[in-house]
């Protein structure tokens, strides 16, 4: 394991009250004391767990500011290490002159989730809740943010165990029937069974439906820009992203790629691509452009259909509104600013959802940015409830499904109950695993994979 | 004075179900070995129930025979009523149970082994174990001294045993013999912690005093099936045994003298089985229940004595009267052996390895109840692996230890060391995660080639054995070819067993894989099928019914090798692999697991235990 000792500052960095520096590993107690003089003059080595010492964080003997240490001991410490959690006036400048004193004395900076690492490691907290600690440091935005915090209160865990229990109980039941065939015990009927299997399934389908909305909170919908050539596409994606990106230019097919980036749209994330206009076009280059954008058309989140209000509706114009049929579509109506020439009656006959604006001032901003919260559905979203944050969580809950989906048809097909037991068992296994309480090779390898062990 | 009585390879202490597998194992296996027994007509006693088998046990009893133990064909010797229990919960619980005759099962065993070649069989107590250089010195309350290689300890109820019936107590073993009464200080001397476990045994009744006439019989299976692969032909079943139940008057006589039973009144210390439990127990925690079923079993054909399944107490003599008369048939019924609990002292089973030898003491084995385990064929199952292990140690040979994933006797001995044993351990299927591969049927299949491996199975045995592999093959062959037309015959055949009539022709192996048909609705159209054993047809018919379920439990088995198959070092200090919780590193220490599989069975180890020891792992290698 790494023996480094880490320093990190651990509050949000701004003008805040108090800002911490968290120190952590072997020799967190003798570096937190080449910097720290408490003002009775007691070392921390000398201090116990949990308890704290006020005084001065000092360097070649000016305080530099005022400061209240407090000591962990291994093991009871949040990263399982010695830990000096240095409290200091918030600040830019003050918690990060502390850092680098602290760094000064041997500590090393830690990595993005580099405490959570070594809790993990350290037997300290679980996989669950080890990943929602990585996901409450990525989180882009604030719902992604309260989704994490509500997995690492165990939202998710407790959902599955309720699910847990009620299949358990059965497999036990199933068990006791058949080991005290001379103990009149309840016989386990079809109907019983088939009950409880039902009603789990609809429960994991549930947790399963909450990972594509998961994703939308934490990664963003996978947006695509289209619209004929120079209906304004780039100009509206630098409205969203709020500065210049795209090349825009007035020449018709002047951008060709396909352009990624995340914007915050109230607060739901967006993952942008602005794409080639879409029309008839003799240049080569410019042509797998335009096939690229009509294939991305079909397999995104979330198409923002451009029009250009100044002109009336042309071919290029009718094959986007066919070309969208069937994805979640924005009709834009752009230069609202200008002279309207366009048909609007036509765009609403065929796309539900229209807005007019004027990308280049800004106008309209914000019903698009409504109509972008909703199809989201951000507001209806409810974290508590638990929700599969990762592929791992999801390939878990899957695994469970198909298993359970055996059970059933087992029974339909009257398998006797020995091998209904077989699927129920793989069924409690995948939810085991996806909690954590059973560690199994998958579990594992996904250590090695978030947490790159042994570097 | 002490005298040198003799030197031998193996001393077994206990002639009980682990005793005598055990001896017999050793002194096959061409080890010169001494059994000592506490009292000559005790050999093989049943002190408890009179049959053999029943749910999971049944599967012990084969698999010891397809290891080449003897209980098995001495149950078939003795028998006198067969059940395949669970029959329609489907074949990964069906379990097989005899009633036997108890005196005469005792007497086959002890004559089997006088006639064993290598074997001494001696009537003495056992009243010192003592180390020295070579191995260890036992010795017999008549002053002799036993130079010997290794021990096995298989001392049943006998060792520190105490009897208890309401306000009455005193030392015994059980069925009023002589209790083991040195042998606990001087283990205590050597070094193993001993603690103390309790069970119990119901009264036997008078036959002529029991009214049979209202009681639902219950019969055996006709034709009757043996345990051993050995046994051709049971021949018919010769008694009946009778269901009866309990009523809320017996109840009633339980609860107003509960202050009575020495378990509640605070007398008894030892730990009972939860899942063996006396009357008053059953009537104390399942207290919403009406009524308990009994079975009334004879004890043997020559003689009159009844035993009550169901019904075993450790209440006041006068208590047991009153309340064994309240129930139906047994109104007038004269007790000829009250019931009682014993109780005993034994061992954590935590401190052996899977071989059954202590950790600490090399060449000190040990098996059965003395283990913490209950159970004629629980005991047995682990005296055949303490004998054999014994001997293959002595002879310089490798460890047999059996996988979870290949027999029921595994998953026991892999249980009692890994968890220990807070309670006495009953085999039960749901201990098993691999119960459909698992099968009572397939035994011999899984087990018989690592018996003849070792040397307990006969060349004629094999030769059968093999045999029989090659019929099975030839006849999945057979019905994956024969196709069926459609017929009257077959359709009537399939609409009497509600699926669905044939249009076209079918594979007889895809018939059969309809979960409504079995072999035998097959029969009548079935005019190419050959002659064979029916456990032939039993093994194909569940093979392929079951076929996808099989493969799906072959599959978990395949993935918990996985963690079998990362060794953890016998020298690891745990204390010193940081992040492990102080209790897994106290627990690990003590344990000393082989593999992360066994590591994570552990009570007390979490999966973030876990975690850190395959990261552990891991690193280490790099």
């Amino acid at each position: 394991m790494n023996n480094k000792t880490i320093a990190a500052i651990s509050t949000a960095q701004g003008e805040g009250g108090i800002g911490i520096i968290r120190i952590s590993g072997e020799n967190a107690v003798w570096i937190a004391d080449k910097v720290f003089k408490s003002v009775n003059d007691k070392k921390l080595a000398e201090m116990k767990g949990y308890s704290a010492a006020f005084g001065h964080i000092v360097k070649d003997g000016e305080i530099v500011d005022e400061c209240v240490a407090t000591v962990f001991r291994s093991p009871k410490s949040y990263t399982g290490e010695d830990v000096v959690e240095l409290s200091c006036h918030g600040g830019l400048f003050i918690t990060r002159e502390v850092l680098r004193i602290v760094l000064d004395e041997g500590a090393v900076p830690a990595e993005a989730g580099e405490f959570t690492k070594r809790a993990f490691l350290n037997g300290k907290i679980d996989l669950t809740e080890a990943e929602a600690v990585i996901d409450i440091i990525s989180a882009k935005s604030k719902t992604a943010a309260r989704a994490a915090l509500c997995a690492r209160e165990g939202a998710l865990w407790n959902k599955i165990t309720t699910i847990k229990s009620k299949l358990i109980t059965t497999a036990a039941h199933l068990s006791a029937w058949a080991d005290y065939p001379e103990e009149d015990i309840e016989e386990v009927t079809i109907d019983k069974l088939s009950k409880t299997f039902f009603e789990a399934k609809a429960e994991l389908n549930k947790l399963l439906d909450t990972y594509d909305k998961g994703q939308t909170v934490k990664e963003g919908i996978d947006t695509v820009i289209a619209g004929k050539p120079n209906a304004g596409k780039s100009t509206l994606m630098n409205l969203l992203s709020g500065h210049n990106r795209s090349i825009v230019t007035e020449i018709p097919g002047t951008t060709r790629d396909i352009i990624e980036e995340t914007v915050l749209v109230g607060d739901v994330i967006l993952r942008l691509s602005d794409t080639a206009g879409i029309r008839d076009t003799e240049d080569t280059v410019e042509k797998i452009g335009v096939d690229l954008a009509k294939q991305r058309l079909s397999n995104c989140g979330l198409v923002l259909a451009v029009f250009d209000s100044s002109e009336t509706l042309d071919q290029n114009d009718m094959d986007l509104i066919d070309s969208v049929k069937d994805a979640e579509t924005i009709a834009v109506i752009n230069k609202d600013d200008l002279e309207s020439e366009i048909d609007e009656n036509i765009i609403k006959s065929k796309i539900n959802r229209v807005v007019k604006i004027s990308a280049k001032t800004g106008e309209g901003y914000e019903q698009l940015e409504k109509m972008i919260t909703d199809i989201a559905g951000t507001d209806s979203f409810n974290p508590s409830e638990g929700i599969l944050s990762n592929e791992r969580q999801r390939q878990a809950v899957l695994g469970a499904r198909d298993s359970l989906n055996d059970a059933i048809d087992a029974l339909n097909i009257g398998m006797t109950f020995d091998a209904i037991e077989v699927a129920l068992e793989d069924t409690i296994a995948s939810i085991l695993e996806l909690t954590g309480e059973r560690v199994s090779e998958v579990v594992v390898d996904n250590v090695f994979h978030n947490f790159c062990v042994g570097k | 004075m002490n005298y040198t009585a003799g030197k031998f390879d193996i001393a077994v202490i206990g002639a009980g179900h682990a005793g005598i597998e055990a001896a017999l194992a050793a002194a096959r296996l061409g080890c010169k070995t001494v059994v000592f027994t506490i009292n000559m007509d005790a050999v093989g006693n049943c002190p408890c129930n009179p049959s053999i088998g029943g749910t999971a046990k049944g599967h012990l009893v084969r698999e010891i025979d397809a290891l080449g133990g003897e209980m098995g064909k001495t149950a078939d010797e003795c028998f006198l009523q067969s059940r395949m229990l669970n029959r329609g919960k489907g074949p990964a619980v069906h379990s097989l149970r005899a009633q036997i005759d108890r005196r005469k099962y005792s007497e086959v065993m002890k004559h089997k082994l006088e006639l064993q070649v290598n074997l001494e069989l001696h009537q003495a107590e056992i009243t010192d174990i003592k180390k020295n250089e070579n191995g260890y010195t036992v010795t017999t309350r008549m002053l002799g001294e036993y130079e010997v290689k290794a021990v096995i300890v298989a001392t049943g109820t006998y060792l520190g045993g105490r009897i208890f019936v309401g306000e009455v107590s005193y030392e015994s073993g059980p069925d009023g013999i002589f209790p083991a009464g040195f042998l606990g200080q001087s283990l205590k001397e050597l070094g193993l912690p001993l603690r103390r476990f309790k069970t119990g045994t119901p009264a036997r009744v008078l036959r002529s005093s029991i009214d049979f006439s209202e009681l639902e019989e219950q019969l055996g299976d006709e034709p009757p099936i043996p345990f051993s692969y050995d046994t051709e032909d049971l021949g018919e079943n010769k008694v009946k045994c009778h269901i009866s139940w309990t009523n809320e008057h017996t109840k009633e006589i339980i609860l107003n003298n509960i202050h009575r039973s020495p378990l509640y009144g605070g007398k008894i210390e030892g730990v009972g089985p939860r899942y063996c439990p006396s009357l008053e127990d059953k009537i104390v925690r399942f207290s919403e229940k009406k009524r308990h079923q009994l079975f009334i079993e004879p004890c043997g054909l020559d003689t009159e004595e009844m035993y009550l399944q169901g019904m075993s107490s450790s209440l006041p003599e006068e208590v047991q009267v009153k309340f064994y008369h309240t129930i139906k048939g047994l109104e007038n019924c004269v007790i000829m052996r009250p019931a009682y609990a014993i109780e005993y002292d034994c061992v954590d089973p935590a401190e052996m390895k899977a071989t059954l030898e202590f950790k600490r003491f090399e060449g000190l084995y040990g098996a059965g109840q003395f283990n913490g385990s209950s159970g004629y064929e629980e005991a047995a199952a682990q005296g055949l692996i303490a004998g054999i292990n014994a001997a293959l140690k002595i002879q310089g040979k490798d460890d047999l230890v059996l996988d979870r994933s290949t027999s029921y006797i595994g998953t026991l001995i892999d249980d009692l060391v890994t968890k220990g044993a807070n309670e006495p351990y009953r085999m039960m299927t749901s201990r098993s995660e691999y119960r459909l591969v698992l099968r009572q049927d397939n035994a011999d299949m899984r087990l018989t080639p690592i018996g003849y491996k070792i040397g307990l199975i006969s060349e004629k045995r094999w030769e059968k054995f093999n045999c029989k592999q090659k019929l099975k093959a030839e006849e999945i062959k057979r019905i994956s070819k024969v196709v069926i037309p459609p017929s009257d015959k077959i359709n009537e055949i399939l609409v009497s067993r509600e699926t669905s009539p044939l249009s076209t022709g079918a594979k007889l192996i895809d018939l059969l894989r309809r979960p409504q048909l079995s072999y035998k609705d097959l029969e009548p159209i079935d005019t190419t099928r050959p002659d064979l054993d029916g456990n032939i047809f039993e093994q194909v018919e569940i093979e392929v019914k079951y076929a996808g379920y099989i493969e799906k439990q072959l599959k978990q088995v395949e993935q918990m090798q996985r963690l079998e198959n990362k060794k953890l070092p016998e020298s690891t200090d745990y204390s010193e692999i940081k992040g492990l919780r102080l209790e897994a590193q106290e627990k690990l220490n003590k344990i000393k697991p082989l593999n992360i599989g066994q590591a994570s069975r552990i009570s007390g180890v979490s999966p973030a235990d876990i975690n850190v020891l395959l990261i552990w792992l891991t690193q280490r290698k790099r």
